[in-house]
């Protein structure tokens, strides 16, 4: 009956596809780019790509409405207007290089600390960081700081390695999967794959978050937690897992440092391991009951017995475990409360977990061989997993809690073993491994080695001969020792306060500090733009570098634009932060697969150029000709060891080399012939245990990742941690000042704790006040982009049903919501599924008029709002006269989730626009089209 | 031709899986991709830099808050698209053919360059699966990226809809729902998987798999509690099942 | 559902005006001539110029001719071929009474059965809606054919027809608002129907999939507050109903016979834009709206 039209069911898809990687955020998924007429057509996932396998998220597949975007920058701008008011020429790029070179190589020459340079959301610190590392100052890090630090250094310092680069659940076996306090962007793709894995299995997850959104609305149970009593929780469950039994006592004594011995005489020693002439950590071994190196062969470590030495008596670490956390100050009962999650449901976790670690044990029939020489003819999985992030990292307790957690794991025997958390290469990768921090100041010449890194102890801080902080952002000092990814977040504030000292030049890239990346952004708009007395500006020199016209860009006076991913070489290496596979160590790069339609370049390239301009050590060859044109150069021929560079794949003059091997001339080609990425996988056998496993320590040797083997033991107990404590507690030269000497205390503990964060100067401000970046919108990266700004184009305050009744509020109402620190009056939501005494928002939807070549009536500006603006860097204060910093004690881990607030209904404003409002900043670029109807091929 | 045909030689379609998907709106925005570069006309956006930005798509993700009568609220991610109805009243509405029910696989497809952009079909369908384009003027809607999964242009582990390669959770199917013996087929008998609006009788050949019951964890503490049952009151007592405990290993 | 100008000046004139063909097809009044003339120029402009007005919300008004098509399965394509018709035969039946002074009653007959199926047909293309409670019952072409009639007899002056129909297309608008506020909770859909979650307890919708606007709620969700829809229910059903039952019964007028037209005309465009505004689609349950 029926007269179809004839379709075309085959018609052509693209002229070419061309693989890369994606930069919609910090997952580093494969592309497929397909083209027609030379133009992007559509974008996918690559299904060959070790990442993302061939899905790809809604960011990724928007990658075309962002290299087309109307905020991209199109030439150099040199500021005009005062600062913030986003007037700007356009120059040259000559211009443009000479104004910074005449900028930078007087710092360089005479005082490099006087440069501060931060990157934001940077893919290319191994390199950036050498950049700085050559120019000499001590001023450089990332955005770690305000981001995740705690979950890093938490996990490096315990077991070598966190979540997300540094490893990730056994997807393929786990039974149980539990999520703390994960924001819905990071490691985006992987984890929802995983999830997908382990729901087709029906396996359980269990998300503990205040908000259940994203993947906590698929967890078959939901835990809403009170924010930042993760730790109490975490702890709760040791004290209830340890007591009955529920650990795996044979994995602790041969993988851990339970076993080792604990000095327990008061003194300067206490708490410090008994160490053998070589500096090895002893154990009591069972065969002969003497103190022997943890890691000979055969030993057989003992988790119970002392040992007496010169009147000293050793207990090994599992007796300080067993006396803290057995305490009933970690029963359910006690923390059930303050956690806002029964006692009883807090032992049914509990339970599942021992059940499902215990009694659902597997066991893979790989044989393999530990570093004491014994070879296993099984491996023996418990399949539990754990993954956690922001949620519990920016706490001020964040350090502990996710130390907390790591001990929960490795109690249970569930690293590195089928079903559990499973390390990527070039992880697992001991404290002893890492560098310790650089920061001398050394005119003219590089810095001693990289600025950041991993303290053992006092005398790795970074303080001169007057204890006074070496960085700009204090990083490595008492305040917060172990700030392995520097404080990005106290660099304003501090140049403007010149304390410790005055800078000239701030330098930052792709790092939007005078809006959503900045606490107090109020207060960072004001600090770029203050004058001294005599009406210079107060921070002298600014250099910003972005592809896009964001907020940051008005308070520049020298902006070079950077190219989009698509236009631009960049390499995602095993120096830096690699895509590796818990079964595979991968790498990959970015390549031009367009050109730039508009004047700009890469920012790599660019500082390529400023270094060859100024003739840096380190990019500079003995005859003083330049060692590399530009960054693509740099990726192929740059060796950080002989043998050794950027990417790992394709080495050696026939390329068929990997981790070691001679430069490859025509490296690039064969990575872009190869999907943009190189993927070497772990031998059968090696893939897990990997810290004790012979076989993948051998592989790791072989590709690069270590100069030798590094068995190593989980490190339960920190003695890094315990040497500060001692230093505070007043032994050894180093030490603290005296108002930090109780804090470094009682925070500093070895073993993992829990404290309440500093609520000093809260009275009143009750209700807990969090942030999530939504999955299909990454920070403002997403914000211009067309089709993503439909799906989050402003954002309510989201408020539990409890508080909306207690407060006679209704969807669309406004609300006065205010901090020791500030207000902002802001649209209201309910949502049901929260915690009841929680709020939170989505991050960085809200924008400022005149940026991201959005119409100023763009929802984003008048109903998006930040939470920003009620956060301030310090803490409210407390009448000691100091002004202590709003952070994690330990880390300096900048403390968002801190926040506290109290709400209060209100009438819309005048113009139903969200408050605080700021001046509109004059677009560099103009605005968008009003209509798009995008279609490239015919 | 606006009659909806006897009977399809295939029912092809998505089964969506609510017990996985995490919101992430990865479909929404590779079917606007594929769909903008794709069959037919572009999705337009209009006003889009500007106050009310507003495009066409062809599949939105939505979110529903679920309050049980025991337990704490539950939130689901909802995505929706076309169902492919067997009795698509979108398709008899059409005043002028350009709405269709393949034969083939049932897939109901707009003929563009009949379609007036009455609007009709649109009313029609309870389910708001159909958008009329703003520039264009004509109906846009899930094509099941028909120009897919036959592309000989394309490998054929890529003919699936673009939404469905894309998901990164797993959450979308795509199979023949008329062969009981196909994947998909099993998995909305093993889940029991539902239909929207089922009263409408639209006879979606689209299903939902619901989610899996929640919250139930404390209900296991009484078979549990074993599991827990402390080794030692003391911790001296600890230390002694420690030293007992690791004789046997 | 939009209260879509379009759609409403063409229900409302193409109603009224096949009403007045209906009446002219039985000859009733029995015209010819200057003043037959006048009553189909009337009439005409009202269906013509109302069906010209449907046009306007077509993405591709010149492609119309396809509309044609598919009268085996769409109302809207019968409504098409119904007018056509029924302007067609009526047209003969015009050159008849007016330029030859000759009424051609088969051509009449069937014009004004054609007129009466026109209004039919566009009362079907809404009431076969399932997707609108609202619209999808019986009282939905009741209430067009009734309104239809009643205003034809009333353009065309059959005072004492005029009145009974007036009174009964009262009664049908009573009934169908008091059956159309009712629709949505009979129909059985609500949001748990529509997700198929409502048996695991209370839905409500959350975060719209897009934060802006769209297509779909811009064509289907339309909210009337309720004290507004009140008001405006009283003020249309006196103006369609009252009023011109009240001017019938006084003495003949042109004048107060023009002022009954104009006086129903507004009431039923009036009533007309609760038709549209006040219904309810379905597609609003997945916005969290109604």
């Amino acid at each position: 009956m029926s007269q179809q039209p004839n379709l075309n069911l085959s018609p052509p898809v693209s002229d070419e596809v061309r693989r890369t990687t994606c930069y919609m955020c910090a997952c580093r998924c494969g592309i497929n780019v397909h083209m027609k007429d030379g133009k992007v057509a559509y974008i996918e996932g690559n299904r060959d790509h070790p990442v993302n396998k061939g899905v790809l998220c809604a960011k990724g597949s928007a990658g075309i409405m962002q290299v087309n975007a109307p905020s991209r920058l199109r030439k150099p701008l040199r500021r005009v207007g005062p600062r913030g008011s986003g007037e700007f020429r356009e120059i040259e790029w000559d211009e443009a290089i000479s104004t910074a070179v005449g900028w930078l190589n007087e710092l360089h020459e005479t005082a490099p600390q006087k440069l501060a340079f931060f990157t934001g959301r940077d893919q290319s610190q191994s390199f950036t960081s050498f950049w700085a590392q050559h120019f000499g100052t001590p001023n450089y890090a990332a955005h770690g700081g305000f981001c995740s630090v705690n979950m890093a250094a938490g996990g490096i310092y315990t077991m070598g390695g966190a979540f997300w680069e540094f490893g990730q659940p056994d997807w393929d076996h786990t039974k149980l999967f539990m999520l703390f306090g994960v924001a819905e962007d990071h490691d985006s793709n992987p984890i929802k794959m995983g999830i997908g894995k382990i729901k087709g299995r029906g396996a359980r997850v269990i998300g503990v978050n205040p908000i259940r959104s994203g993947y906590n609305a698929v967890a078959d149970d939901w835990v809403g937690i009170t924010p930042g009593t993760d730790g109490l929780f975490i702890l709760s469950l040791i004290h209830v897992l340890m007591k009955a039994g529920k650990i795996d006592l044979d994995y602790l004594s041969r993988y851990t440092n339970a076993p080792v011995l604990v000095n327990a005489a008061d003194g300067p020693e206490k708490g410090l391991f008994l160490r053998d002439a070589d500096g090895k950590p002893l154990v009591i071994d069972r065969a002969t009951g003497q103190p022997t190196a943890f890691d000979k062969p055969g030993v057989r470590p003992d988790l119970s017995a002392t040992y007496e030495k010169d009147g000293v008596t050793h207990r090994p670490v599992f007796h300080l475990m067993a006396e803290k956390y057995l305490s009933d100050d970690h029963a359910p009962e006690a923390v059930a409360e303050r956690c806002g999650i029964s006692a009883r449901r807090i032992r049914a976790i509990a339970a599942e977990i021992a059940r499902v670690a215990f009694d659902e044990a597997i066991e893979l029939d790989k044989e393999w061989t530990d570093f004491r020489g014994e070879t296993h003819s099984k491996m023996i999985g418990r399949p539990v997993s754990f993954h956690a992030m922001r949620g519990v990292s920016a706490h001020a307790n964040g350090f502990q809690t996710c130390r907390a957690l790591h001990v929960l794991q490795i109690l249970l025997g569930t690293v590195e073993v089928p079903g559990g958390f499973r390390f990527k290469p070039p992880y697992p990768k001991p404290i002893e491994a890492h560098p310790t921090p650089h920061g001398d100041r050394r005119p003219g010449r590089p810095l001693e080695g990289p600025h950041l890194g991993f303290p053992r102890g006092p005398e790795d801080l970074l303080l001169d001969e007057n204890g006074d902080a070496q960085r700009i952002d204090k990083a490595f000092t008492w305040d917060n020792p172990i700030s392995a990814h520097g404080l990005m977040h106290m660099v304003i504030s501090n140049a403007a306060a010149g304390d410790p000292y005055k800078i000239d030049t701030l330098f930052m890239y792709m790092a939007n500090m005078s809006w959503n990346s900045s606490m107090n952004t109020k207060g960072v708009m004001e600090m770029l733009s203050a004058k001294t007395e005599d009406g210079k500006y107060v921070i002298p020199k600014i250099i910003y570098s972005d592809a896009y016209s964001s907020e940051m860009v008005a308070y520049a006076d020298l902006i070079l634009p950077d190219t989009t991913y698509l236009e631009r070489h960049d390499c995602i290496s095993l120096l830096d932060r690699p895509i590796c596979e818990a079964d595979a160590a991968a790498d990959a790069i970015r390549w031009p697969v367009i050109e730039p339609d508009r004047d700009v370049r890469g920012f790599q390239s660019v500082l390529i150029e400023l270094a060859n301009r100024m003739s840096l050590p380190g990019f500079t060859n003995e005859d003083g000709t330049p060692k590399w044109k530009d960054y693509a150069d740099y990726i192929v021929n740059h060796q950080r060891k002989p043998g050794i560079g950027p990417l790992a794949g394709f080495r050696g003059k026939d390329g068929d080399k990997e981790g070691r091997g001679e430069v490859n001339p025509d490296q690039l080609n064969r990575y872009i012939e190869n999907g943009g990425f190189y993927v070497a996988h772990i031998p059968e056998g090696a893939d897990y245990y990997k810290p004790w496993n012979t076989a993948y320590q051998d592989w790791a040797v072989g590709m690069g990742l270590y100069d030798s083997p590094q068995p190593y033991l989980f490190q339960l107990y920190s003695e890094p941690m315990r040497k500060f404590q001692l230093a505070a507690e007043g032994f050894g030269d180093r030490q603290p000042p005296e108002h930090l000497r109780q804090r470094i205390k009682d925070t500093m503990d070895p073993l993992p704790i829990w404290y309440e964060t500093d609520q000093q100067g809260n009275d009143g401000f009750t209700v807990n006040a969090l942030t999530q970046r939504p999955m299909a919108m990454y920070h403002s990266w997403g914000t211009q982009n067309a089709w993503l700004r439909q799906l989050h184009g402003r954002n309510p305050l989201y408020v539990p049903t409890k508080l909306m009744r207690e407060h006679g509020l209704q969807d669309g109402d406004w609300a006065k919501v205010s901090s020791p620190h500030g207000q902002i009056t802001v649209p209201v939501m309910e949502m049901a599924a929260l915690n009841e005494n929680t709020v939170w928002t989505w991050n960085a939807i809200g924008k400022r008029k005149g940026a991201w070549a959005l119409q100023d009536d763009a929802p984003e500006a008048t109903k998006g709002f930040l939470l920003n603006h009620l956060i301030h860097e310090l803490l409210p204060p407390k009448g000691d006269g100091l002004r202590w910093a709003n952070s994690d004690p330990i880390t300096g881990q900048a403390a968002w989730f801190d926040l506290k607030v109290k709400i209060e209904k209100t009438a819309p404003p005048d113009d139903a626009e969200s408050q605080p409002e700021f001046a509109p900043i004059k677009s560099p670029v103009g605005t968008g089209p009003k209509d798009l109807a995008w279609k490239v091929g015919k | 031709m606006t009659q909806l045909p006897q009977s399809t030689e295939r029912k092809m379609g998505l089964v969506i899986d609510l017990d996985t998907c995490v919101g992430c709106h990865a479909c929404v925005i590779s079917c606007k991709g594929w769909n903008t570069e794709n069959y037919g006309a572009p999705l337009s956006d209009q006003d889009a830099y500007g106050a009310d930005p507003s495009g066409t798509f062809l599949n939105r993700v939505h979110s529903y808050e679920v309050q049980p009568a025991e337990g704490p609220a539950q939130l689901i991610h909802f995505p929706k698209s076309c169902l492919h109805c067997e009795d698509a009243p979108c398709v008899t509405v059409c005043p002028t053919g350009a709405s269709y029910k393949r034969v083939e696989d049932g897939i109901v497809l707009v003929n563009e360059s009949d379609c007036i952009g009455c609007g009709l079909c649109a009313w029609s369908c309870p389910y708001g699966a159909r958008e009329l384009d703003q520039a264009e003027g004509v109906m846009k809607k899930c094509t099941l990226c028909v120009d897919r999964i036959y592309n000989e242009n394309l490998p054929e582990v890529d003919r699936i809809p673009s939404c469905v390669r894309t998901c990164p959770a797993g959450a979308r199917h795509f199979g023949d729902l008329g062969d009981p013996h196909s994947d998909v087929s099993k998995l909305v008998a093993e889940r029991g998987g539902m239909d929207l609006m089922p009263e409408m009788g639209t006879k979606p050949v689209n299903k939902y798999l619901p989610p899996r019951p929640k919250d139930k964890i404390e209900d296991q503490i009484d078979i549990l509690a074993p599991l827990l049952a402390p080794v030692a009151e003391e911790p001296k007592g600890f230390l002694g099942w420690l030293d007992k405990t690791l004789e046997k290993l | 559902m939009h209260p879509a100008p379009s759609v409403i000046i063409f229900t409302t004139l193409s109603g009224l005006g096949f009403g007045l063909l209906f009446f002219l097809g039985l000859g009733l009044p029995a015209v010819s001539g200057w003043v037959a003339f006048v009553f189909f120029a009337i009439a005409y402009g009202l269906s013509v110029g109302g069906l010209m007005a449907s046009t306007f919300h077509l993405g591709h008004p010149e492609r119309a001719m396809k509309a044609f098509t598919q009268w085996r399965s769409s109302w809207l394509s019968r409504e098409g071929w119904c007018a056509v018709l029924a302007l067609v035969l009526m047209g003969l039946y015009a050159i008849g009474t007016v330029f030859f002074g000759q009424r051609w009653g088969v051509f009449g007959i069937l014009g004004a059965l054609l007129s009466l199926a026109t209004v039919f047909t566009t009362s079907m293309i809404y009431t076969q809606l399932r997707t609108i409670p609202r619209w999808n019952m019986k009282l939905t072409p009741v209430m067009f054919l009734s309104f239809s009639l009643a205003g034809g007899a009333l353009l065309a002056g059959q005072t004492r027809v005029a009145l009974p129909l007036l009174l009964i297309a009262a009664l049908v608008q009573i009934l169908y608002w008091r059956q159309g506020d009712r629709a949505l909770a009979a129909s059985g859909t609500d949001l748990g129907t529509a997700t198929g979650l409502g048996a695991r307890g209370r839905v409500r919708a959350f975060e719209p999939p897009h934060t802006g606007t769209n297509y779909l709620l811009r064509e289907f969700v339309h909210v009337v507050g309720r004290k507004h829809a009140e008001k405006l229910r009283l003020i249309s059903f006196v103006l369609a109903f009252f009023v011109p039952v009240v001017f019938l019964l006084l003495p003949f007028n042109h004048f107060v016979a023009l002022l009954a037209v104009l006086s129903h005309l507004a009431g039923i465009a009036t009533s007309r834009w609760l038709f549209f505004a006040q219904a309810e689609h379905v597609v609003g349950l997945y916005y969290g709206k109604r």
